[in-house]
């Protein structure tokens, strides 16, 4: 196992959720169900992240930070879409502002669908993503990534 | 202790403090999350963080901030090395500054108002922990009648009652340098939403990875420092040394998780006030008893 998948930091990024997949995300950092023991890190910083968790579509005007915040992180890095919504626009898909799920901008790796999504099963998603990450260092090391 | 005895303690120092600091902050964390009822990352955790960032694409937003803090890195182990060598009290604190004069300028190198607020933040915190620094060295001088490391522990002076006042100013002050709450402003191991990541939010990879390995450097430079204050020069001096090194680290960690932070206001003038009432009085104390 790398050490990648031993300290993986995450940085959140609410895309016009409606709040219950965040609430759900920071609940996952609550001594209940301690993100921390796998060594991960809610971190604020694009620059230190390896996981990028996005809740809620991506509208027009947002869909830029995204783009932004997912070219800041350096390589190898995994993005988890959190909650329905962020997987292909949920309930809000047919609003006039509203693109779609995440992967209408950048690149999706892990889908954790739910609304709300679990924390339990955010922990599934990002576990899922661990795995991605391993790869994506592997491919990086052959220089293919 | 001889000359080839202080040059032995400087080479274990420069090989060991990385791993014990590794440790330390591992077990700093460990015990900051069992304070908050959670389980708690693994006590190697910091040396994974380290490993990872190495593994990490390197993206650096102006080629000079990695020069800086390789210098930063540089001069925080030669101030270690200085301290442990048992050269001049005051030397050391020279080094120090100057380390950390090019983090401060590693941050300022970039254009993000984040990391520039984290510099000017920890120019605030040094020059509310300068001064500290400099009063123990005086009282250093005045118990022991010397600058010199080497002289003080074979004085024999320490450990001294005299010493009290500037000893808690130094503890007051050294939660700015281990970066702990209340005096997290420059940037947090915890709250790491605040500022972003305040003075490194422009380092990532190999240079966040320097950064890390620096602070152990200098935490366990830090925790060194405490334990002069007992140094008799036996073997017993050096372990009361130890232990309240490690008590005093305990109660950081505890501080830590129970202060909210501080504006760097109230942080300059709380750390001015402790400096001058608890160091120039002791030092006042000295020269009038
Ligand atoms: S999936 Fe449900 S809870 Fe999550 S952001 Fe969408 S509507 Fe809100």
């Amino acid at each position: 196992m790398s050490y990648s998948t031993k300290s993986p930091w995450i940085l959140h990024y609410d895309a016009s959720s409606c709040n219950g997949c965040d609430i759900e995300v920071l609940a996952c950092l609550t001594p209940l169900y301690d993100l921390e023991r796998f060594g991960i890190i809610n971190t604020g910083d694009p620059k230190q992240a390896d996981l990028l968790l996005i809740t809620g579509a991506v509208n027009d005007q947002n869909k830029g930070v995204v783009k932004q915040l997912y070219e800041q992180m350096p390589e190898p890095k995994v993005v988890v879409a959190v909650g329905i919504c962020a997987c292909s626009g949920g309930v809000f898909r047919e609003c006039y502002n509203i693109l779609g799920g995440i992967d209408t901008v950048i690149p999706v790796d892990v889908y954790v669908p739910g609304c709300a999504a679990r924390p339990e099963s955010i922990i599934d998603g990002v576990v899922k993503g661990l795995e991605v990450l391993e790869n994506k260092l592997n491919k990086m090391r052959e220089g293919t990534l | 202790m001889n000359d080839i005895g202080w040059l032995i303690l400087a080479i274990v120092y420069a090989i060991i403090a990385p791993v014990a600091g590794c440790i330390l902050a591992g077990v700093d964390r460990k015990l900051s999350a069992r304070m908050q009822r959670r389980q708690g990352p693994p006590i190697m955790q910091p040396y994974y963080d380290v490993r990872k960032f190495m593994e990490k694409e390197q993206i650096t937003s102006n080629s000079v901030q990695d020069f800086y803090v390789a210098c930063y890195l540089l001069f925080i182990i030669i101030t270690g090395v200085l301290f442990f060598a048992g050269q001049d009290f005051l030397l050391v604190i020279f080094t120090l500054t100057l380390g950390e004069t090019f983090l401060v300028l590693a941050a300022y190198s970039s254009g993000s108002p984040f990391s520039q607020i984290g510099a000017q933040r920890e120019l605030y915190m040094a020059m509310a922990f300068e001064p500290i620094f400099l009063f123990v060295a005086i009282c250093m001088y005045l118990e022991t009648g010397s600058f010199s490391i080497s002289d003080m522990v074979g004085s024999g002076e320490l450990p001294s009652l005299m010493m009290i006042g500037v000893f808690l100013a130094f503890i007051y002050g050294i939660t700015m340098k281990l970066r702990k709450s209340p005096f997290d402003l420059s940037m947090s191991h915890h709250a790491h939403q605040d500022l972003v990541r305040g003075l490194t939010t422009e380092f990532s990879g190999k240079t966040l990875a320097m950064i890390e390995i620096s602070h152990w450097y200098e935490n366990i430079m830090l925790l060194g420092i405490i334990a002069l204050f007992f140094a008799d020069g036996t073997i017993t001096g050096f372990i009361i040394g130890l232990i309240a090194a490690l008590v005093i680290y305990f109660v950081e960690i505890l501080i830590d998780n129970g202060f909210a932070r501080m504006t760097w206001q109230t942080a300059l003038k709380s750390g001015w006030l402790v400096g001058l009432v608890l160091g120039l009085g002791n030092v006042i104390a000295y020269i009038l008893l």
